[in-house]
């Protein structure tokens, strides 16, 4: 009986296993650098807004303490985005003929809302206090990034759960003394001189390491 | 030992059989404690839902067959494949162009405000999220709240944001506007001159002073003009019966919290009528057992004939046809010394030797009694009421008469009758119609339709298009109370401002703008005008008012604005006005009554309220001819027959339901359904029980007939469903704690005094720790626990609501309901024990027990239900795939799933409703009661906050608890010792549920102790 495949069917099957398994693998890779791109994240990505609002300028030039603007963060669990009154308070002294600021004088004059385009957003079933994170020594630029160096304001992380639990697993690698939380260009101690602070200031905050699901789900 | 497998024995039964019941019944001895007709008879239907945590009968049926199946997983499999190729989309972020002043976003605000509840305010504290009102509380400084509410209250806020309210004026049908209606109004009050002859208005019953003097203001201006008021729920009663013992319409307030003996003649004052919150609150507050043996419970006796939540809080209860009540009533006037020319009846339904004993109790405890007569008695068996609290001294201790609250209390099925009698003569050239339904509500003899039609102009104002709206030439849509200024008065006489929460959502004004368009105030606001009323009123003046109107509107309460005590004198001759004592007829009687969930047809429209289980009945989305199992025997009627009930020339349909405990020969039927314009939730919901209702005799009716049709309706009762199986376990039927689990610990207070720990059975002593695999968890912190007082719960319901309205919990409707997939996390068990017709009742709130070796975190392949270490099972949605196990393997049967998508994500006005605290749920995914652990996370964050301090007891509260009127839940800190909860758990009736599984539950109940008369034999 005659052989039904020639022999080079040997070498075409075993070049289509390894393909396979090298096409899966390689695919995974895709998958998860997708998951893990800006492009999917919006990690490091600025966003068309009305006004291009530099935190550079306000907050780092400036000097602005970030509570001016975000007001509620040390008592709610948003931190609060600046109504327009508060923009006028110093735009309708200075700037006043600013063409980039006329869609806050516009709303200011119709008492319409500025519609800005969220940069850091959570999914629905995650709920983030920033309360509780100012009030236990974890600083803005921890979460937000090097915000007094932004121009444009992008996402510094991915938010992911993964990115979170970074910080809920190891406080002690990320916490800093409370005067120091709204400073925006706080620099902490290098390797193993922050995890002795961090331990310490962990003690001293009763920071705990949360991790059970409705620390955030519920 | 043999175990007892019954179920597994026989075959099982298609249809209840109630004589088979009997039999296990009396096979049982009579002491076994049971939840339903069909668990007695064994159904097929019962064991799917016993054995099965999804019954085989969930699973089919859907009216889809094997291949649709395929196709659409096929299809869903595609589309879940794309759907995770898409980016998660950009959000908008929309700051205030001027921030109001006191919100902080993210923080809830509270305000005070209170609700009209047939006319009576109740006072209430509303949260509100970023503006919007999310949930409703009590407000602990009304007098008729003290921070409890019944689950009127806690679903009210969903008719605010009901999607099908009239949003704009219609006129002829058609699309109008405000200042179009506003003109038609000033052209009617200019073309009324001075005499307003043909003006009518029609109103509900009136406490508001603000609407009072307003409507006088009318009258004064048009002294032709004619005020009308019909509340269907009723208050005749009370006031034609106050009137007939004491000469003018008064008001009673009772003060449950000093009654030692309580006798109700079929008055339902747990869940209906002026201050029924507060009175459960005084209620149970006199069945605390914290003293221990020395504590001293109240005794209630009543005589009703539909079992209700009061009649099951009775320590006696005796089922009685409303006709007889006033028999009894008259014999136990007798027993207490007052002297009726007639005297009483040889017999009732209730034993002499008992009767005799009820009377010797009240006047062992002279001055600290109550008989109380019900709202729907005739006036007469109110007068008695009135005489023996004046015969045993009550008048003025636990009884305390003050003047009406009402504006003006008049005999209303009088003035609605006169109002019809005047249409019909075509008197009426325009006739103002405010919040009230009368072409739905009016009984069927008035012929209100059509009578209605026969007035030349026709303005209706309400919350929906109704039956009455759409036969109206202008409708103006009302606001509801959430959205204006109003103000009323509690069921004492404190008056509260009612002070809305959010601006009006459509083009809707309020009662007060549309009337002051006829008057002199034309144009002023509704706040204006209850502002200006006041301000016009006391004796403040300027800054002092204005400060008086902020305190005011921030309590809740005006304070010292209770009506004082009135004295009162009893007329004599009010015994010669008795009805000739008359046997009672023979045949079928039918009694009305409000709805325990819907009211009078106010919340037809409300899911949440649709889909709340009736007190007793567990009934869901439906009324009907409610019989007890006698009558039901005797007439050959089985559960779910499609009957007609005839009455004199009158007809309506029903189903038939079987009430263990509903005196024979007799029907009752709830009010509220039927509706043919109440909105989509309420069309097709039950039938309209109006139909066969008179003005003479509204309330109860004899001569009805029964017809049987051949057809059987399909009744959506949760009372089989959810039943802890028992499966395995040997039958205990002749032990006091009879359930052969021991779900419900029961006992007497002699059982009690001889033995405080009478709860605590064999297996529950079992110290189970040692035996677990499992190393313990430790809690350093905190760990919550609750205690549940079965001794307080009366069944009402308003925890169930408020549970609904806190967390979010999702709607699923009538056919969902029957397969046993209704959301809600808390349940009220109800169990009977006893013979058919007249059994003990008992009430078992049952949410989560958060168990500490939790059955369902075990099986999770997901870990989605996990331990926190607070000792919570967290359930976190959005890792559930819904596999299922963890709610098969749940003994309580706490847990919920998404079968479908049933969170409505579609309906932008039910958006506003939601919690922002709690995620929406949606299809696939399992949920269940988690302590509302949003509450707790507040909590916490807001102690760590505030210097790491430590949350003080009783700081959370969950939503359960805070609704509870009877203040039967308590929540705490278990490892506090001094908490109020762990005080309960170390009280000696504490005891768990299922503890043999050694799941050790967190949620712990206090045996209920009943206090009967030793006089009498059960």
């Amino acid at each position: 009986m005659p052989q039904i495949f020639h022999r080079s069917a040997n070498a075409l099957s075993r070049f289509s296993i390894i393909g396979a398994v090298v096409l899966l693998t390689l695919l995974s890779i895709a998958l998860w650098e997708i998951t893990v791109s800006p492009w999917y994240t919006y990690q490091d990505e600025t966003q068309q807004q009305p006004v291009p609002f530099s935190h550079r300028h306000h907050a780092g030039e400036l000097g602005i303490d970030c509570r001016y603007c975000h007001t509620s963060v040390e008592k709610s669990s948003f931190a609060g985005l600046p109504p327009t009154q508060t923009c006028m308070t110093c735009h309708s002294q200075i700037w006043t003929n600013s063409e980039m600021l006329e869609p806050v004088r516009t709303s200011y004059r119709t008492n319409e809302s500025l519609s800005w385009t969220r940069i850091n957003s959570l999914p629905d079933f995650v709920y983030f206090d920033h309360s509780i994170h100012v009030a236990k020594g974890i600083g803005c630029t921890t979460c937000h990034g090097p915000i007094a160096e932004m121009p444009l304001t992008y996402r510094a992380g991915t938010l992911y759960m993964s990115w979170c639990l970074d910080c809920h697993r190891q406080p002690e690698k990320y916490v800093r003394p409370k005067s120091e939380v709204f400073n925006p260009f706080y620099e902490p101690p290098s390797g193993e001189k922050q995890l002795e602070l961090g331990r310490q200031l962990v003690k001293e905050y009763k920071i705990r390491s949360l991790q059970h699901c409705s620390t955030c789900h519920r | 030992m043999k175990k007892e497998k019954m179920s597994e024995d026989t075959t099982p039964r298609n249809s209840i059989d109630l004589a088979a019941a009997r039999a296990t019944l009396e096979r049982d001895g009579g002491k076994r404690m049971w939840q339903s007709l069909d668990e007695l008879c064994d159904t097929a239907q019962f064991r799917d839902f016993s054995h099965n945590e999804f019954p085989a009968n969930a699973e089919k049926d859907d009216g889809i067959n094997r291949r649709d199946v395929m196709k659409l997983m096929a299809a869903s499999a595609a589309m879940a494949g794309l759907s995770a190729c898409t980016k998660l989309p950009t959000e908008k972020i929309v700051p205030y162009v001027r921030p109001p002043e006191e919100i902080i976003p993210g923080r809830p605000l509270f305000y005070a405000t209170s609700m009209p509840q047939a006319g009576v305010s109740l006072g209430l504290l509303v949260e509100s999220n970023m503006g919007r009102p999310t949930k409703i509380e009590g407000n602990p400084e009304h007098p008729g709240s003290q921070g409890g509410t019944d689950s009127f209250a806690q679903g009210s806020i969903l008719n605010l944001y009901d999607p099908d309210r009239l949003r704009n004026v219609v006129f002829e049908g058609g699309l109008s506007n405000w200042a179009d209606f506003a003109s038609t109004m000033d052209n009617a009050r200019v073309n009324f001159g001075t005499k307003g002859t043909g003006l009518r208005v029609l109103t509900g019953t009136v406490t508001s002073p603000t609407l009072g003097s307003q409507l006088k203001k009318l009258q004064a201006q048009f002294p032709e003009a004619k005020w009308h008021q019909y509340e269907p729920s009723g208050g005749d009663g009370v006031r034609e019966g106050t009137r007939l013992a004491f000469g003018k319409p008064m008001n009673p307030v009772y003060h449950f919290e000093l009654a030692d003996v309580i006798v109700s003649l079929d008055a339902d004052f747990l869940s209906f009528g002026p201050g029924h919150t507060r009175y459960a609150r005084d209620f149970s507050r006199r069945r605390d057992l914290a003293a221990g043996p020395d504590a001293k419970l109240n005794r209630l006796y009543v005589v009703e004939p539909m079992t209700t939540s009061t009649g099951s809080m009775a320590d006696h209860r005796w089922p009685l046809r409303a006709s007889e009540v006033e028999a009894f009533a008259r014999q136990l006037a007798v027993a207490v010394g007052v002297s009726i020319p007639g005297g009483a009846p040889a017999s009732t339904a209730v034993p002499a030797d008992a009767v005799s004993a009820i009377g010797r109790d009240l006047s062992a405890h002279r001055g600290a009694s109550i008989v109380i007569a019900g709202e729907h008695q005739p006036p007469f068996v109110h007068a008695l009421a009135h005489a023996m609290n004046a015969a045993l001294g009550n008048s003025g201790k636990t009884v305390v008469y003050t003047e009406s609250i009402e504006v003006s209390p008049v005999n209303q099925m009088d003035s609605l009758r006169d109002l019809v009698n005047d249409l019909n003569a075509g008197k009426v050239e325009f006739l103002l119609i405010l919040g009230v339904n009368p072409v739905y509500t009016a009984p069927v003899d008035l012929n209100f339709g059509s009578a209605l039609q026969k007035a030349k102009t026709r303005v209706y104002s309400g919350l929906l298009s109704d039956e009455t709206g759409v036969l109206c030439n202008w409708q103006a849509p009302a606001s509801h109370y959430l959205e204006s200024w109003s103000d009323g008065r509690a069921y004492d006489g404190t008056v509260s401002i009612t002070q809305p929460l959010i601006a009006p959502l459509y083009e809707n004004h309020s009662i007060h703008e549309v009337l002051s368009l006829l008057t002199v105030d034309t144009g002023k606001s509704s706040h204006d005008l209850v502002h200006d009323y006041w301000a016009s009123q006391r004796a403040e003046k300027g800054a002092a008012f204005e400060a008086l109107w902020q305190t005011s509107l921030h309590d809740g309460v005006m304070a010292g604005t209770a009506l004082p005590a009135a004295a009162v004198t009893l007329r004599s001759d009010f015994v010669q006005q008795a009805p000739a004592a008359q046997a009672a007829a023979g045949g079928l009687e039918i009694v009305f009554r409000p709805d325990p969930t819907i009211f009078d047809g106010e919340y037809s429209n409300n899911g949440w309220l649709q889909e709340t289980p009736k007190t007793v009945t567990r009934l869901t989305w439906d009324n009907a001819a409610m019989i007890g199992p006698a009558t039901a025997q005797k007439l050959g009627l089985a559960m779910s027959d499609y009957v007609v009930l005839r009455l004199s020339g009158m007809e309506a349909k029903a189903g038939v339901f079987i009430v263990p405990g509903h005196v024979d020969d007799c029907v009752t039927v709830h009010l509220g359904y039927g509706r043919s314009r109440g909105g989509k939730i309420a069309s097709g919901a039950g039938f309209d029980a109006n139909l066969l209702r008179t003005s003479t005799a509204p309330w109860m009716a004899s001569g009805l007939q029964i017809v049987k049709t051949g057809q059987t309706y399909a009744l959506a009762s949760v009372q089989h469903q959810y039943s802890i199986d028992f499966e395995g376990h040997p039958a205990d039927f002749a032990s006091q704690t009879a359930f052969r689990r021991d779900l419900v610990q029961i006992g007497t207070l002699d059982d009690f005094k001889k033995n405080p720990a009478f709860a605590q059975n064999e297996e529950n002593q079992v110290d189970y720790h040692a035996t677990s695999l499992y190393p313990p968890y430790k809690y350093d912190g905190y760990a919550w626990g609750m205690s549940i007082d079965l001794n307080r719960c009366i069944g009402c319901n308003a925890c169930v609501v408020a549970c609904t309205s806190e967390n979010n919990v999702a709607v699923v409707g009538k056919d969902q309901v029957a397969r046993g997939r209704a959301m809600h996390w808390v349940r009220v068990d109800t169990y009977f024990r006893g013979n058919l017709d007249a059994p003990e009742v008992y009430y078992q709130p049952l949410p989560c027990m958060q168990c500490e070796n939790a059955p369902c975190e075990y099986v999770c392949p997901v870990g989605a239900t996990t331990h926190s270490p607070e000792g919570l099972n967290d359930m976190t949605y959005n890792r559930c795939v819904g596999t299922r196990y963890c709610s098969n393997n749940c003994p309580y049967k706490v847990r919920r799933f998404n079968f479908y998508l049933y969170s409505d994500f579609n309906t932008p006005s039910l958006f506003g409703v939601r919690n922002p605290n709690v995620t929406v749920r949606s299809r696939g995914v399992m949920e269940k009661c988690t302590y509302c652990v949003q509450r707790i996370n507040a909590a916490k964050i807001r102690s760590e906050v505030e210097n790491n301090r430590t949350i003080a007891d009783g700081e959370i509260v969950t939503a359960c608890q805070q609704a509870c009127p009877a203040e039967a839940i308590v929540f705490g800190n278990i490892n506090d010792p001094n908490s109020r909860v762990s005080k309960l758990k170390a009280q000696t009736r504490n005891y768990g549920l299922l503890v043999d599984l050694n799941t050790r539950p967190r949620t712990t109940y206090l045996a209920r102790v009943r206090n009967p008369n030793p006089e009498i034999r059960a």
